[in-house]
């Protein structure tokens, strides 16, 4: 396959070499002349040192004869418009970008670029595999009888979601006592209906605490999981 | 008519100028804050410090649903996608891109979004004032295609989904 990298970065330079090692013709776009001729020393005279921006330029790379254009500069923008360019102008089967801003990712896909690599949300993804972020907050412990003071943040997802205390199976000696709505605090009631977003403050012995998480923020593993 | 400028130099200043003395509704956003010390002490618009290719920015700018977007910074590929967004994900009606490149200029004017292309223009400017043959470049190009590329695919098509509901809440709001 004929790949095309654009952007000599520290990604771009290990994708260039990888490709090359496992046997692919790469060539690599880079616009700063001193960074493209570092990168020609060490991995030989595949780099061009010219803007893949520009639509002549990419043209002169061999764009039109590319099977994949990987776009891996650091600014999204620029991605987004060698990749358009690639795909409008070039006919190239396949375009992969690389996105910073997670938000950018709907756009780009609307916009016809094939595959997108975003290492944010990546990153993202395994910090909140590893840091449970849909946990109940202890808001107080009360002397007598191990009793807690509990909230809960009633996130996308949760079971008690249009749902009231009275339709939950919860614990002996543990009851939902307020609801905390747009900022305003008001007593919850067995017939209360509970949206997505509020704050339900429960009061409980410590031992009610996994049943309270199961039934107000959902089964711990799958929380996990998602 | 509500216009959103993304860039306050010398032109966007000087847009912005002008169309907030005519009475129209004016928000101009710049990532320098120095920039808006073009603006005259009399301009009555709104002007934010942000990045215009940033969604988040721009809808929090009061964008979505303007008549009209100028993407007018220096860099090239900063007012397409900015102008992108425009289009696809805040429903602005007409949205135009400086880009002095003439190739993305004359490309990106097939794909859907009016572009400016100051190479053209001076080229025409200066041809006309000497009077020696122009350019073949043209400065200001009209949006003549449909600003998709390629296909919709599957997935292209989810997403656009999420964009239109985006785009249709953003009306409603």
């Amino acid at each position: 396959m004929f790949v095309l990298v654009v952007g000599g970065g520290k990604v771009g330079y290990y994708l260039a070499k990888g490709l090359i090692d496992s046997g692919h013709e790469v060539a690599l776009m880079e616009k700063d002349p001193t960074r493209a001729r570092q990168i020609a020393d060490e991995i030989g005279s595949i780099v061009i040192a010219h803007d893949g921006c520009e639509g002549t330029y990419l043209g002169q790379a061999g764009c039109n004869r590319a099977d994949v254009v990987a776009a891996v500069t650091g600014d999204d923008e620029d991605n987004l418009v060698i990749c358009q360019m690639a795909k409008h102008h070039f006919d190239v089967p396949r375009t992969i970008a690389r996105v910073n801003n997670p938000k950018n990712e709907v756009l780009f896909r609307h916009l016809g670029v094939d595959e997108l690599v975003s290492p944010t949300r990546m990153i993202l993804g395994s910090i909140e595999q590893d840091i449970p972020v849909h946990e109940l907050l202890h808001l107080a412990a009360l002397g007598e009888g191990d009793l807690e003071i509990i909230e809960a943040h009633l996130q996308p997802g949760s079971p008690a979601i249009g749902r009231a205390p009275r339709d939950l199976d919860l614990p002996e000696g543990c009851s939902l006592f307020a609801v905390i709505r747009d900022g305003v605090a008001t007593p919850l009631r067995p017939d209360s209906v509970m949206r997505e977003g509020d704050k339900i403050i429960a009061i409980g012995k410590q031992e009610c605490e996994s049943m309270l998480h199961r039934q107000l923020i959902g089964d711990p593993e799958a929380a996990g999981a998602g | 008519m509500k216009i959103v400028i993304v860039g306050c130099g010398r032109v966007g200043a000087g847009a912005a100028e002008i169309w907030d003395a005519a009475g129209h509704e004016v928000i101009v956003l710049d990532v320098e804050t120095r920039a808006f010390e073009r603006l005259p002490s009399s301009f009555g618009g709104t002007a934010i410090r942000g990045d215009g290719t940033d969604e988040d920015v721009l809808r929090r700018a009061g964008a979505e649903g303007a008549d009209v977007l100028l993407a007018l910074t220096e860099g090239d590929n900063r007012n397409i996608m900015s102008a992108q967004l425009a289009v696809e994900a805040l429903a602005i009606g007409k949205v135009v891109a400086k880009i002095n490149d003439p190739l993305r200029a004359a490309a990106y004017a097939e794909l859907g979004i009016g572009t400016l292309c100051r190479t053209g223009l001076m080229l025409d400017a200066l041809s006309a004032h000497l009077e020696l043959p122009g350019s073949e470049l043209a400065g200001m190009l009209a949006p003549t295609g449909h600003h998709h590329v390629g296909d919709a695919r599957a997935h292209g098509r989810a997403a656009a989904s999420d964009i239109e509901a985006a785009a249709g809440a953003a009306v409603e709001a």
